[in-house]
C-alpha cells in the first residue's frame, strides 16, 4: 500500500463549480446577444468580437509572462471582459479601436490591481469609457442600414417618435450586443438558471430607474416612454452582465440591493440631466466605486446575534 | 413536514448508500489496544493500572482527572504493555495506555449501578460520569458536566442529534434502524432529569425509515416528539439543529442551556442506556468504514482502541491506494497520514478516497461571488474573514464577526476558486481564543 498519504484541513469535497466553469458560463450567457449583434449588424461585429476578445487574452498572457507570474488565462476572465468591451463597441468601429480598450481594461484595471478579483471597477466598461473620452466621434457614431443613424434613445431627447416593438426585438441601431432585449434576456435567465447571478442587482437597479424616470424625466408614467428607456442604451446589458460583475459589486446581501438603487439613481440622472442620451457605463463604473463603502454599510448581523436566519 | 432548517448550507455528495443497508458487525480486534488519556474535551484522565497487570474487559484503567473529564475502560483483557506517547488520529502524539489482548475478552463485573427507579438525580448523572460518556458525535465534551447545567428546572428541550449530516457516515443511521427502543430509552433516561423538557428526536428527512420507526416507538411517549428536518449539510451543528428545531439562535459565547437546550448525539444517548440499564462502562462505538477506495465499505460495533489499519484489513483493504484517508467524514473529518492510530470515543468513520479533491486544484483569486457568504449557516462573510485572516488583521476579524464562524466547511466546499477559507478563519480563531485564555 502507498503509505504516502495527503494531508490537509477539512472540508476534504470540494463542490464543482470552479472559476473558469462560471466563467464559460457567462461567456455561453452572452452568446445570444453577441449572436444577434453579428447577425444584425453583420461582419463587423465580428471581427470585433474576435479582436477584442483575443486582445484582451493576450494583454493578459503577455503581462503574466513580463511579470513572472503564473498564467491565468485559462480562468475565461480575460475573455469574458474581452467579450463585454466588444459588446459595448458601435458596430462599424475600426479594429483598432478595441484593441486600446482592451489593453486598457486588462493592464490598468485588471492586472495593475491585482488581477482578477481584485479591480475595483469593470474592467470592460472602463475601457468603453475610456475610449468613449478619447475617442468621442467614433464610440458615438451609430452606422446603421448604411446611413449615420441616432440611437433611439437619441431619438427620445430629440422628440421624435420610437418603434417600442423594435427595441425590444433590437432591431435599432446600438452598440454591437445592446440592441435586444429580447437575446440578453435569453442569456439572463441561462445565468439565473445556473445560479450564476441572483435578481438582487438587476431587480433593484431596474425598479429604480424606472420609478426616477416616471417621476422626474418629465413624460409621466407613459408606459410607451418607460418602456423605450428601458429598452434602449445598454441598460439590459448593464443591469444584467455588468452590474452582476463579482468582482465589483457587495458581497453582501443587503448591500447588493442598495447597490442596484444607487446604480438606478445614477442612471436615471446621466440619462435625464447629462448631455449625453447615455448614462450605463458612467453609472455602472461610478458606483462600482462606491462598493467598498456600501459594503461596510450593510455588514449583516451573525446568527446567535439579530441575524436573519 | 420538513420545515425545520436553517438559512444557508450546502449539499455534498452524501455517499450514504455505499453503507447505509449494511448491518452492524461485531469486530473481533487482535493484538495490542491503544487507549489514550484524551478522548475528551478537558483535563486527561489519570492511569489507575500499572504496567504488567492484567486487566479485564470493561476494566477501569484510567479515572478521570478533574470534573470537565472522562473515565475509559479497556475494553478487552489483556496485560498492560506500556504507558507512553501515541499517535492519535488528529496526528498529535498523547499519552496512552496500551494493552496487549489476549484473546479472552474476560469482563469485569458491571458497574455499581442501582436500578433507575430507586435513583436519584444526581445518581443518574454519577452512574453516567461513572461509565466515562462523552460526546460521540466528535466533540467529546463530557456528558455528565453537559447534564449538569446551573438550574436543571430552565432546561425545556433534550434534544438528540439524529441528523447525521456529515457526509459517508451511517454509523448513527444503523444504531436507529437497528436499536431505536434503546435509543428512547436513553432519551427517556436523560428526561427524567429535566422535568420541565420535551425530548426531541431531530432527523433529517433523508432517513424516513428512521423517522417511521422512532414515530411508532414514541407513540405513547407524550413527552418525546420526532422531527424531520431538512437535509442538508450542516443540519446536525449543535447551534444549526437547535435553530432549526426550537428557533431560538444562540451566538458561540452562549451554550445550549442558555437557550434551554441539551443536545446529545444518537451513540451517546444509547450509551447512556447502556450505562444505567445494563451497567456497563463505554468500551465500544459504531464505525463507518467508507469511500471508494474501501472494497467493502462496512459498519462496524468496534472496541475502543482498535487501530484504523485492523479495520481497514476487516473491510477487504484498499480497491487502489487511497490518496487521502480521514478519521471522521470528509466535511469535519481529520486527514491521517498514518493508520496505526486507536479508535477512540469520538472516531465515527474512516472515510479513504481515491482522490483528494483538495490537492487536485490550487486555490486562486477571490472572484467575489459571495457564494460562501450565501452558504454560511453562521451568516458571516468567509471570504472577508479569510482576507483578515491571512492578514492577521484582529481589529476587522472580530468587527466581521470571525468568532462565530462554527468551522463547518461550507464556504471551503463552496468556493470556486477552491480557496482554503476555512482553515484560515480557523487558524485565526485558534490564535485569538489561545490569545484570549492568556
Amino acid at each position: 500500500m502507498n503509505e504516502l498519504l495527503n494531508v490537509s484541513a477539512g472540508p476534504h469535497v470540494r463542490s464543482k463549480y470552479s472559476t473558469d466553469k462560471i466563467m464559460g458560463l457567462v461567456l455561453l450567457s452572452l452568446m445570444p446577444a453577441a449572436g444577434y449583434g453579428i447577425y444584425h449588424f453583420g461582419v463587423n461585429a465580428a471581427i470585433l468580437i474576435v479582436v477584442s476578445v483575443l486582445t484582451c487574452v493576450l494583454t493578459e498572457l503577455i503581462y503574466e509572462l513580463v511579470m513572472k507570474q503564473d498564467i491565468t488565462i485559462s480562468d475565461l476572465s480575460a475573455a469574458v471582459t474581452g467579450l463585454l468591451l466588444a459588446l459595448n463597441m458601435p458596430p462599424t468601429a475600426a479594429w483598432w479601436l478595441p484593441v486600446i480598450g482592451g489593453v486598457f481594461a486588462i493592464v490598468f484595471v485588471k492586472m495593475l490591481f491585482g488581477g482578477l478579483g481584485q479591480n475595483f471597477m469593470n474592467p470592460a466598461l472602463a475601457g468603453r469609457c475610456f475610449l468613449v473620452i478619447c475617442f468621442a466621434a467614433r464610440m458615438t457614431d451609430f452606422n446603421y442600414d448604411g446611413m449615420t443613424s441616432a440611437t433611439p434613445l437619441m431619438m427620445i431627447r430629440t422628440g421624435s417618435s420610437v418603434n417600442v416593438r423594435d427595441m425590444v426585438f433590437g432591431n435599432i441601431a446600438g452598440t454591437v450586443g445592446e440592441t435586444s432585449v429580447i437575446a440578453i434576456v435569453a442569456g439572463a435567465c441561462i445565468m439565473l438558471a445556473f445560479g450564476i447571478i441572483d435578481l438582487k442587482v438587476p431587480a433593484s437597479y431596474i425598479i429604480t430607474f424606472v420609478i426616477f424616470m416616471g417621476l422626474f424625466a418629465g413624460r409621466g408614467w407613459d408606459v410607451n416612454y418607460l418602456t423605450a428607456q428601458l429598452a434602449g442604451g445598454g441598460l439590459m446589458l448593464g443591469a444584467f452582465f455588468m452590474a452582476t460583475d463579482y468582482a465589483t459589486c457587495p458581497i453582501t446581501d443587503r448591500g447588493k440591493i442598495f447597490y442596484g438603487i444607487c446604480l438606478g439613481l445614477m442612471t436615471g440622472i446621466f440619462r435625464c440631466f447629462s448631455s449625453s442620451a447615455e448614462g450605463v457605463s458612467f453609472a455602472i463604473v461610478f458606483c462600482n466605486l462606491l462598493v467598498p463603502l456600501i459594503e461596510k454599510l450593510t455588514l449583516p448581523k451573525c446568527f446567535g446575534k439579530g441575524g436573519e436566519v | 413536514m420538513s420545515g425545520f432548517t436553517f438559512k444557508g448550507g450546502i449539499h455534498p455528495y452524501e455517499g450514504k448508500e455505499l453503507t447505509k443497508d449494511k448491518p452492524i458487525k461485531r469486530f473481533v480486534p487482535e493484538g495490542d489496544m491503544v487507549y489514550p488519556l484524551s478522548q475528551h474535551i478537558g483535563a486527561p484522565a489519570k492511569p489507575v493500572v500499572q504496567k504488567g497487570e492484567r486487566v479485564l474487559s470493561g476494566q477501569l484503567i484510567a479515572e478521570a482527572g478533574g470534573f470537565v473529564s472522562s473515565n475509559i475502560y479497556s475494553s478487552v483483557s489483556g496485560t498492560v504493555k506500556s504507558i507512553a506517547k501515541h499517535r492519535v488520529a488528529t496526528g498529535d502524539m498523547v499519552e496512552s495506555i496500551t494493552i496487549e489482548g489476549d484473546g479472552l475478552f474476560e469482563t469485569a463485573p458491571p458497574l455499581p449501578v442501582g436500578e433507575i427507579a430507586e435513583m436519584s438525580k444526581q445518581e443518574v448523572i454519577d452512574a453516567i460520569k461513572l461509565a466515562g460518556i462523552v460526546g460521540m458525535g466528535g466533540a467529546g465534551f463530557p456528558t455528565h458536566v453537559k447534564l449538569s447545567p446551573k438550574d436543571p428546572s430552565k432546561i425545556y428541550y433534550c434534544i438528540v442529534n439524529c441528523s447525521e449530516c456529515e457526509p459517508y457516515l451511517t454509523s448513527d443511521y444503523r444504531r436507529m434502524i437497528e436499536e431505536p427502543d434503546k435509543l428512547v430509552a436513553g432519551l427517556k433516561i436523560i428526561l427524567c432529569l429535566f422535568e420541565n423538557a420535551e425530548g426531541i428526536l431531530a432527523v433529517e428527512d433523508n432517513k424516513p425509515d428512521c423517522i417511521r420507526k422512532l414515530k411508532e416507538l414514541t407513540l405513547d411517549e407524550k413527552r418525546i416528539s420526532v422531527k424531520a428536518l431538512k437535509t442538508k449539510y450542516p443540519q446536525g451543528a449543535e447551534r444549526q439543529l437547535i435553530y432549526a428545531t426550537t428557533r431560538r439562535a444562540i451566538n458561540s459565547s452562549m451554550l445550549p442551556a442558555d437557550a434551554g437546550c441539551i443536545v446529545n448525539n444518537v451513540d451517546t444517548v444509547v450509551s447512556i442506556y447502556h450505562a444505567i440499564i445494563e451497567k456497563r462502562p463505554l468500551t465500544e462505538r459504531i464505525v463507518t468504514v467508507s469511500g471508494d477506495a474501501v472494497r467493502e465499505p462496512q459498519n462496524y460495533l468496534v472496541p475502543l482502541g482498535t487501530s484504523y489499519r485492523q479495520l481497514i484489513e476487516a473491510s477487504g483493504g484498499f480497491v487502489s491506494p487511497p490518496e487521502k484517508i480521514i478519521s471522521g467524514g470528509p466535511m469535519m473529518g481529520f486527514a491521517m497520514f498514518d493508520l496505526d492510530v486507536p479508535i477512540i470515543k469520538t472516531s465515527s468513520a474512516i472515510t479513504c478516497f481515491t482522490k483528494d479533491e483538495v490537492a487536485a486544484r490550487k486555490p486562486s483569486n477571490c472572484i467575489n461571488c459571495g457564494r460562501c457568504a450565501e452558504v454560511c449557516p453562521g451568516r458571516v462573510i468567509p471570504a472577508r474573514l479569510a482576507d483578515f485572516a491571512e492578514n492577521r488583521d484582529e481589529e476587522k476579524f472580530l468587527l466581521y464577526n470571525g468568532m462565530e464562524c462554527c468551522e463547518c466547511g461550507c464556504c471551503s466546499y463552496v468556493c470556486p476558486a477552491k480557496r482554503q477559507l476555512t482553515q484560515s478563519i480557523k487558524t485565526m480563531r485558534k490564535q485569538m481564543l489561545a490569545k484570549k485564555k492568556k
